[in-house]
């Protein structure tokens, strides 16, 4: 894997102390509670985190695709000199979608309109952002069809979605996206709905496109595997908060907080044959209440008194890597990370030594 | 495709061979005074006689053979009490055309306004107060709750009777083919219920399909939302619907009974009940035949205009899609 030092190349988007709440039946839901992160140009970050982490509502703000009772409370989506977060009608966000950036949902059998024929939908790409029309238009459309693998181009172009396996339908969103040709591909769960072993040649194809069309990509994702393959940097979402961030090998090699190391030691990869697989204890905490401390408090059997009453900074560990999590005080007690991450660990140091 | 349709028409045809011979073996039970205009003055020979050149008297299996010959001949037979001796053909082709004519009128009023309602319910629904759907939502919810009589009825005073509807627009009560003004009441009758129907429909469809995936990303890759209306979300809640407009075209040969009657319309609405009524029982089996006919002839057209409509439904054998 090329390694890129993220930090060289400048932030494309720009996310800062973002809020996020949504009104459900009269009460109030925080998803995304003060989230910052600066996306750099090129790289490809993945944002992991377990279902309703908040992670798809997170990338969804910078598209202006929340649901109706969803609302940025507070907080800035700084991109190109715009502030997306102020962005109110869908006229302003026209702007963006497609145009700056695309993306590639998680079901492919669900994403495509059943009655047009996937040469339409991608030519609606390529005539709104590429501004080709006719013959122009047409052959653009081949040429992305080639681009993401799918052979016969003029056949497949005449023919509807139902006529296309999972796989292959995953590829047309991708050329859909492309078509588009957007500065940011954002892939909310890309290869969940997909067959393990398509799930690979999805990747790849992800990646050469990234590396041909020079774009910066976002994963979103609750499968390691994924992560592990593709991500520069990855940014650990739980409660609706980035806990952790760094890049891939601090992360899987390094981590520092709790839930990090939780959520590593429960990788089936990683189990001891004959021994129960690891499971996180207790569950998510209820966004609808005030998240007092560290979220990741209650179901830590470690956990620190101050845990339960503040809310821990970002500590630097690394230029790249930060932690939301009271062990990196220095007042705090030393906390050896379970057996699994310190296996991890070492795996790590023989790797990079 | 071809192929399709054939199996579909000849699985048509082969319902409509049991329907006819159901309906004949049933009208050979009804009592005989249905051929006859006086039965009661007539003696035992000379309904005997009658009979025998009606070919009544025949074995059943040439009665029916002869049935089907005069029916490929176009012959739906002669009426024997409502209008004694006049054939069927000839009695339905001068009542067939007022009720085409009011009820093509009325169908084309109903897509044309209870689509374009149905279109702005739905895209009302992502608005913040959702007003046209709340208004369009009382429409629909009162035409559907009330009694049809009762709204033909307002509609028919509330044009005619009124000041504005009397001396203002001058609509007659009545229905009269050779003045114009007077189809507009009727029309509006026809339309109503169905207007409300199409846009509940559709509005339903629309709602739904706008919250499907494909929706989200058509949103995603930039497409304006006017766009996504017409271009994503119309067509694909319409097919639901399009399965129904052939029958409803077809239907309008049949005319409605109440409003027809209501407003006096010479058409086909009340023939097949005064035709029961009166005991004529060579125009029953003529109309029944015609009812059973153009039901099945609409399902056909309905399946084959869906089928072009949606890629999805196929037609020959499940080609290797991979």
């Amino acid at each position: 894997m090329i390694h890129i030092n993220p930090t060289e190349n400048k932030v494309i988007l720009s996310i800062q102390n973002l809020n996020v709440k949504f009104t459900l039946r009269g009460q109030v839901l925080s998803a995304i509670r003060g989230v910052s992160l600066d996306v750099h140009q090129g790289e490809s970050i993945a944002i992991v985190g377990e279902s309703g982490s908040g992670k798809s509502v997170f990338v969804k703000c910078a598209m202006g695709l929340l649901d109706a009772n969803g609302y940025i409370e507070s907080g800035s989506i700084l991109y190109n000199g715009m502030d997306l977060a102020t962005f109110k009608t869908d006229r302003d966000w026209l702007k963006i979608r497609g145009h700056e950036i695309a993306m590639v949902f998680q079901d492919p059998m669900t994403s495509l309109n059943p009655l047009k024929t996937i040469g339409q939908q991608i030519r609606e790409a390529v005539e709104l952002h590429q501004g080709l029309h006719g013959e122009a238009a047409y052959n653009a459309v081949l040429e992305v069809l080639t681009d993401v693998g799918i052979s016969e181009p003029k056949r497949r172009y005449k023919q509807y979605p139902h006529e296309f396996s999972g796989g292959m339908r995953q590829r047309v969103v991708i050329a859909i996206a492309l078509a588009c040709r957007p500065k940011i591909l954002i892939c909310d769960e890309p290869t969940t709905a997909l067959d393990v072993t398509i799930q690979a040649q999805i990747l790849e194809l992800i990646k050469a496109m990234q590396k041909k069309y020079n774009l910066t990509t976002i994963y979103i994702t609750h499968d390691l595997g994924v992560v592990a393959n593709v991500a520069d940097r990855i940014a650990v979402m739980y409660a609706g908060d980035i806990v952790e961030i760094g890049t891939c090998d601090e992360v899987f090699y390094d981590p520092k907080h709790p839930y990090t190391w939780a959520l590593l030691s429960s990788l089936p990869q990683l189990g001891v044959k004959n021994e129960p697989l690891y499971s996180i204890q207790g569950t998510p905490p209820n966004l609808f209440q005030e998240i007092k401390g560290d979220a990741f408090a209650p179901r830590n059997p470690k956990a620190l008194t101050i845990d339960y009453l503040q809310r821990p900074p970002f500590f630097e560990i690394t230029p790249t890597h930060k932690a939301r999590t009271w062990l990196l005080d220095p007042r705090a007690p030393k906390v050896e990370p379970p057996e699994h991450v310190r296996a991890l660990r070492e795996k790590g140091v023989n790797r990079n030594g | 495709m071809a192929k399709y349709i054939t199996k579909r028409v000849l699985r048509s045809l082969i319902t409509m061979f049991i329907i006819i011979t159901v309906l004949f073996a049933l009208l050979r039970l009804m009592p005989v005074e249905g051929y006859f205009e006086n039965y009661d003055k007539m003696n035992a020979t000379q309904v005997q006689v009658k009979l025998t050149a009606l070919g009544l008297t025949d074995p059943l299996p040439k009665q029916l053979l002869n049935f089907y010959k005069q029916l490929l001949h176009g012959d739906l037979g002669e009426s024997n009490v409502y209008r004694k001796g006049v054939a069927i053909t000839q009695i339905i082709t001068e009542k067939i055309p007022i009720s085409l004519k009011l009820g093509l009128v009325s169908l084309a009023l109903s897509l044309a306004l209870g689509l374009p309602l149905g279109i702005i319910m739905a895209r009302s629904t992502r608005t913040r107060f959702k007003i046209g759907d709340r208004l369009g939502t009382v429409f629909i919810v009162l035409i559907q709750a009330m009694p049809s009589a009762v709204y033909h009825i307002l509609i028919q005073f509330a044009g005619s009777q009124t000041y504005i509807g009397k001396e203002i627009l001058g609509l007659p009560m009545l229905f009269d083919a050779a003045n114009l003004k007077s189809y507009i009441l009727p029309v509006i009758s026809l339309s109503i219920g169905n207007i409300a129907y199409y846009a509940m429909w559709l509005r339903r469809y629309m709602v739904d399909e706008a919250n499907k995936d494909y929706i989200r990303l058509a949103r995603a890759k930039g497409v304006p939302n006017g766009a996504i209306s017409r271009k994503h979300i119309f067509r694909n809640a319409f097919v639901p619907l399009v399965q129904y407009i052939p029958n409803s075209i077809l239907f309008t040969l049949m005319g409605s009974l109440y409003v027809e009657s209501l407003y006096s319309v010479p058409g086909m609405g009340g023939l097949l009940v005064t035709a029961i009524k009166r005991q004529d029982n060579t125009l029953v089996q003529a109309l029944v035949l015609i009812y059973a006919v153009i039901s099945i002839l609409g399902l056909l057209l309905g399946d084959i205009l869906m089928g072009i409509v949606d890629p999805r439904i196929s037609f020959a054998k499940k080609e290797g899609a991979r």
